[in-house]
């Protein structure tokens, strides 16, 4: 019997929740043992092998790549899961949409950063626009906003516990939804 | 006592007297009803409408309608959570409550809230992501007015308690919004020792200088969820 395949990727996040998998501790073993990880940093799989059971996704879309990003996987996963505040609502990320709606603080900070900063050493004198770069976004969107998202999984970043439970849950076949006691949003 | 009277909220009797709202009877017999705008204290508005029941075939704010004899009131129920969850929702995506940086988180009434009625869902409204203004003029207290939910708390307790009259709304509507009484909050009579500081169920009216005081695992809102303390006197 094939075991179920699980897929991860870390979109405008800061690999936190990523990071939150290892708070599963020695229960990481008894996962390991029913699943096997396709795409994902874990493997350091680039695209997909084949379609995957489970999709999880850390981060909101800041620029264009996380959208195609974002796409791929709901398009090669079965159940797509959102993994903490970031991908959910948009988290820290989306701090900038208070700044992004108009031209002049966002020309202020690109210029700050990359032109006038005290600190700086950049040659070119431009703001970097090289066409290898993904093109940044008007604003963080959170997942749902670009595709379909089947679960979301609160937490900034989420306990072991609750992602433990959720997927050993969704295995089984019994998830019904989270305890409402262990529910965090930070 | 002679003229008090009873009547069922999810079918279990609870004691009333003339005069008392739905609210107040059901927290005095330990029933739990969710409430934002409403404060211990505080004279009651019937604004944000999380407290909704449903009595005599209509929907009522418990926090304003009074109790009757035999009254019928439906409040712990899917269908009654379920609205809530979604009015909670609504304020989530009418402001910007960025749980992860806000120093109110796990002290904030509305996050809890959230977690009472299981705001897990994928949403289905869109973030409307306003650009409010941040008010950091005064010494000791920081307005950051994207996490106002326009409860009015401030605004009842700076003109009931305190006498000042610093917090007003402003606005009709969904611009409706709530403002201080002068340019800034520094040009108020607003002192950190206000009541009207003290009741902000959200990260909207700040303490300076306090940040992050109370570590994870000792906040409010970390063991047991909000309305415990009422339920708890039913036990």
């Amino acid at each position: 019997m094939t075991r179920p395949r699980v897929a991860t990727v870390s979109l405008a996040g800061c690999f936190g929740c990523h990071m939150a998998f290892l708070d599963m501790d020695e229960r990481l073993v008894t996962l390991m043992a029913r699943v096997e990880f396709d795409r994902s940093p874990l493997t350091d799989l680039k695209t997909f092998t084949r379609r995957c059971d489970i999709g999880i996704i850390e981060g909101g879309c800041c620029n264009e790549e996380n959208v195609h990003t974002l796409i791929e996987f709901r398009r090669n996963c079965d159940v797509l899961i959102a993994l903490g505040q970031c991908a959910i609502m948009g988290g820290l990320p989306a701090m900038r949409n208070a700044i992004m709606h108009a031209d002049d603080p966002l020309r202020e900070c690109l210029e700050e950063a990359y032109l006038t900063g005290p600190y700086l050493r950049n040659l070119t004198r431009h703001v970097p626009n090289d066409p290898a770069l993904p093109l940044i976004l008007d604003k963080v969107y959170p997942c749902s906003d670009i595709v379909d998202i089947d679960i979301q999984i609160p937490g900034c970043a989420p306990s072991g516990d609750i992602i433990f439970d959720t997927l050993t849950a969704l295995l089984d076949g019994t998830f019904h939804g989270f305890d409402r006691a262990r529910l965090r949003f930070d | 006592m002679t003229d008090a009277f009873t009547f069922r909220i999810d079918g279990v009797d609870v004691l009333a007297r003339p005069g008392q709202t739905i609210m107040e009877a059901a927290d005095a017999a330990g029933i739990y009803i969710p409430r934002l705008c409403d404060h211990e204290g505080l004279r009651h508005q019937g604004g944000c409408r999380v407290c909704t029941v449903r009595a005599g075939g209509r929907s009522v704010a418990a926090c304003t309608q009074p109790a009757e004899p035999g009254l019928d009131v439906e409040n712990d129920t899917p269908a009654r959570n379920r609205i809530r969850r979604d009015l909670v929702e609504m304020l989530f995506h009418e402001g910007n409550h960025l749980c992860p940086i806000c120093e109110k988180s796990g002290n904030c009434e509305l996050q809890a809230m959230a977690y009472r009625l299981e705001m897990t869902q994928p949403t289905r409204f869109p973030w409307l992501e306003p650009c409010r203004a941040l008010d950091a003029s005064h010494p000791d207290i920081a307005l950051d007015t994207n996490r106002c939910i326009s409860c009015g708390r401030c605004i009842r307790a700076s003109q009931d308690i305190d006498g000042k009259g610093v917090f007003g709304y402003v606005g009709r509507g969904i611009h409706r919004r709530v403002a201080v009484n002068g340019p800034d909050l520094a040009h108020t009579g607003a002192a950190v020792t206000d009541a009207a500081m003290a009741v902000c169920p959200v990260g909207c009216i700040i303490r300076k200088g306090e940040g992050f005081s109370t570590p994870i695992g000792e906040r409010a809102f970390d063991h047991g969820l909000i309305g415990h303390e009422i339920e708890e006197k039913r036990k």
